[in-house]
């Protein structure tokens, strides 16, 4: 017999080894996220899919499921959560939607939409964060980063490259390239890499694309991240 | 004369009256004025009280991205910063010329532009004072009291601008802060349904255009020599034209006319503007003052926009506006005419003319062609200059081998106004509120002056580490124990 748990009050079969999001995500049923990636191990950094199990506070993402587990995701005190977690990301680093290229692309502002954040709630840190343009195919917009880790991950454990890495600690931690001299151009960095192709927000671009992908015809503009990723995980 | 109240002689023992904000245009804006214990004005000053600093802060930024940013200057007029930036980016990525869609439908989201802020401009903010008079009550001074009065006239206003603000929806992707302009080209064309969208209305469109022509032109000659001497003053008019002298508003080269209507420079290369444009900047105000370099500062500033538009070419090519223009400048017997109040009837006809140009490019095929973009070898450095609904409006940048702008410089349209605008306050002080008791009434005339020029304060001050600074420090007493400036 299939084992279960109860996720808002709805069954939702798993395996051994499969953790609640996983699960949940292929039965159907949506919870957020941004630092998880089917294809590496979880991270829970974002912490966009916390839920409430057995009456405690756990990332989705990291947690194993387990039998008979009542949980709790869908309700106003979880998305309230997951709202005040988007706010928090937004203020700590410079993230101006109305001219960023990712607009429309971006996985940070579709979960902004989808969790109904109307204001920035906290004070803006406006850190200062250079942009690298050395390489001659790609950008780096330090200024978006969400310290998700997966160009960390898909460098070092896809590309084989290891490009990036994260350095400082708590307000100071910030994303950094592996080169004496810091610059993306003094690496073998290259755009057709994993890690070129799977920044979640704004930060990693390829050079002149830009604005070239209108209005209209962008991923999140007729379908809401929700819809997207339910889509991706059933195919 | 031009100068004669930019700063009283002694400024000690003046009264001091403000209007701020200066209602009823955008942006951020006030007038001082300092007057004499008898009421006599001894100085009157447009000061633009907002900072944006664009030209700074686009610096370090990758040049694919300044289309898009810095259309943020603006709400009303973004598509003018868009295109501008597109233009002046095109050499970048070697596109010296685009193709003839990505032309014609940049054209079309242009003249949406021109076609609702003039619809804008007129029948929401410079409709209430032309209709009820400059010292009719207040409350009925506004585009609910004008709807309330005119409802036809209200009703039309409103629907103009909103098919202005379709065509840019169509066009750029939104109403306000699209995206449809890209270096090289453009990054949609237009679907048969969408065309069709807009040719349903485009007749009405000019219809409704020649009409509000009308109604200025009957608003002018009704108080023909009111109108005519209100807030006059004399200068040059600029201008981009076509290589042919025909009213062009997207692209052309710089024409440069004398207060008599003589043309004393003509057919400047726009990428030459640097040679014939010097701004200066002056102490008391965000927002800087060009003048012709041939000319100096005495000499040499001149008018932009509607007015000086109409005049400066030589025909305008849509069959309807040509009409209006030849009796607009039949008013002035032979002379040009430099009423601020005229600006309206001028508006009006750029506004038919953009109504008979999206019509007529509506039946053009090549809005629907995927041929939108241009490449070619790299450039390192562009100029774009276009003619927003306010007037001529310059973007010049400069990027690096890393794709980033190293220099941006712009010379937005209310910017070259800047000394007209002042000339016009100082007039209508000097002529109305002199030796007055002032009133609200009497205060709006000055407004009304402003207001003709259509100024776009929030789009013009960007003098980030220009502006000459000075502090003193006195003693208890009064006396000067210390002065520091920037040297600015």
């Amino acid at each position: 017999m299939t084992k279960q748990f109860l996720l808002d009050g709805q069954p939702v079969p798993f395996e051994d080894g499969q953790t609640i999001l996983e699960a949940a995500r292929i039965a159907g049923h949506y919870i957020p996220s941004l630092c998880w990636h089917k294809d590496f191990a979880p991270h829970g950094s974002c912490k966009l899919c916390i839920v409430k199990a057995a009456g405690r506070h756990v990332s989705a993402c990291a947690t194993p499921a387990k039998e008979g587990w009542e949980v709790e995701s869908n309700s106003p005190e979880m998305n309230g959560e997951r709202r005040g977690l988007l706010q928090m990301l937004f203020v700590e680093g410079n993230h101006f939607c109305p001219s960023c290229e990712k607009s429309g692309n971006c996985e940070l502002q579709a979960l902004g939409y989808e969790y109904e954040m109307l204001t920035s709630r906290f004070r803006h840190f406006y850190p200062d964060r250079p942009v690298d343009a050395s390489h001659p195919d790609v950008l780096l917009d330090f200024n978006r980063c969400i310290f998700c880790e997966l160009c960390v991950r898909a460098s070092r454990d896809v590309d084989g490259k290891s490009v990036f890495a994260l350095t400082g600690r708590g307000i100071d931690k910030h994303l950094v390239v592996n080169a004496e001299s810091g610059r993306l151009a003094d690496t073998d960095f290259a755009k057709d890499d994993l890690a070129a192709n799977i920044c979640p927000v704004g930060v990693i671009l390829h050079k002149r694309e830009g604005f070239a992908v209108p209005i209209g015809e962008r991923t999140y503009d007729n379908a809401t991240i929700r819809s997207k990723k339910l889509k991706e995980s059933s195919s | 004369m031009s100068f004669e109240l930019e700063t009283a002689a002694n400024r000690e023992n003046l009264r001091r009256v403000a209007i701020d904000p200066v209602s009823r245009v955008e942006g951020h804006g006030k007038v001082t004025l300092l007057l004499d214990e008898a009421g006599h004005v001894k100085e009157a000053r447009l000061h633009i009280v907002e900072f944006r600093g664009f030209e700074k802060f686009i610096q370090g930024r990758p040049f694919w991205e300044v289309p898009v940013m810095v259309q943020r200057l603006c709400g009303i007029c973004p598509v003018s910063h868009h295109l501008a930036a597109a233009k002046a980016l095109d050499p970048i990525v070697g596109a010296l010329s685009i193709t003839p869609t990505a032309e014609k439908i940049r054209r079309l989201m242009h003249y949406g532009q021109i076609l609702q802020s003039h619809a804008l401009h007129f029948f929401h903010l410079a409709s209430p004072d032309l209709l009820f008079g400059f010292e009719s009550p207040v409350q009925q001074r506004n585009i609910v009291g004008v709807a309330a009065a005119y409802p036809e006239v209200a009703k039309q206003g409103v629907l103009l601008r909103k098919f202005g603000q379709e065509v840019i929806r169509i066009t750029t992707g939104k109403r306000v802060h699209g995206t449809g302009a890209i270096p090289g080209g453009v990054n949609k064309s237009l679907s048969v349904a969408e065309r069709d969208e807009l040719l349903k209305d485009a007749d009405q469109m000019v219809e409704w255009s020649r009409d509000a022509v009308h109604l200025a032109r009957r608003l002018h000659e009704t108080n023909g020599s009111f109108y005519d001497e209100f807030g006059l003053f004399r200068s040059h008019l600029f201008s981009l034209v076509r290589a042919d002298g025909a009213m062009d508003l997207y692209d052309g080269h710089l024409r440069l006319r004398d207060a008599r209507g003589h043309i004393v420079l003509d057919k400047l290369a726009c990428a030459d503007y640097e040679a014939h444009i010097v701004e200066e900047v002056k102490p008391w105000s965000y927002m800087k003052f060009p003048f012709i370099t041939e000319l100096g500062p005495e000499r040499g500033w001149y008018k932009v926009g509607p007015l000086a538009r109409v005049q400066n070419c030589d025909f305008i090519p849509s069959a309807l506006a040509e009409i209006e223009r030849q009796a607009f400048i039949a008013h002035g017997e032979g002379e040009p005419i430099h009423a601020p109040l005229a600006y309206h009837w001028a508006r009006m006809i750029e506004m038919l003319h953009a109504a008979e140009v999206i019509r007529s490019l509506l039946d053009d095929p090549d809005l629907l062609s995927d041929d939108r973009l241009a490449e070619g070898p790299r450039g390192r450095e562009g100029v774009g200059i276009i003619e927003a609904p306010r007037g001529t409006l310059i973007h010049h940048y400069r990027v690096g081998d890393d794709d980033l702008v190293s220099y941006c410089n712009l010379i937005v349209s209310t910017t070259h106004n800047n000394q007209a605008m002042n000339e016009a306050v100082r007039q209508v002080a000097r002529r109305y509120l002199d030796g007055r008791q002032l009133t609200e009434g009497l205060l709006n005339h000055i407004e009304v002056a402003i207001r003709a020029f259509d100024p776009c304060l929030s789009c013009a001050t960007h003098a980030l580490g220009k502006m000459p600074l000075a502090v003193e420090l006195l003693d208890a007493h009064g006396s000067l124990l210390d002065r520091a400036t920037n040297g600015g």
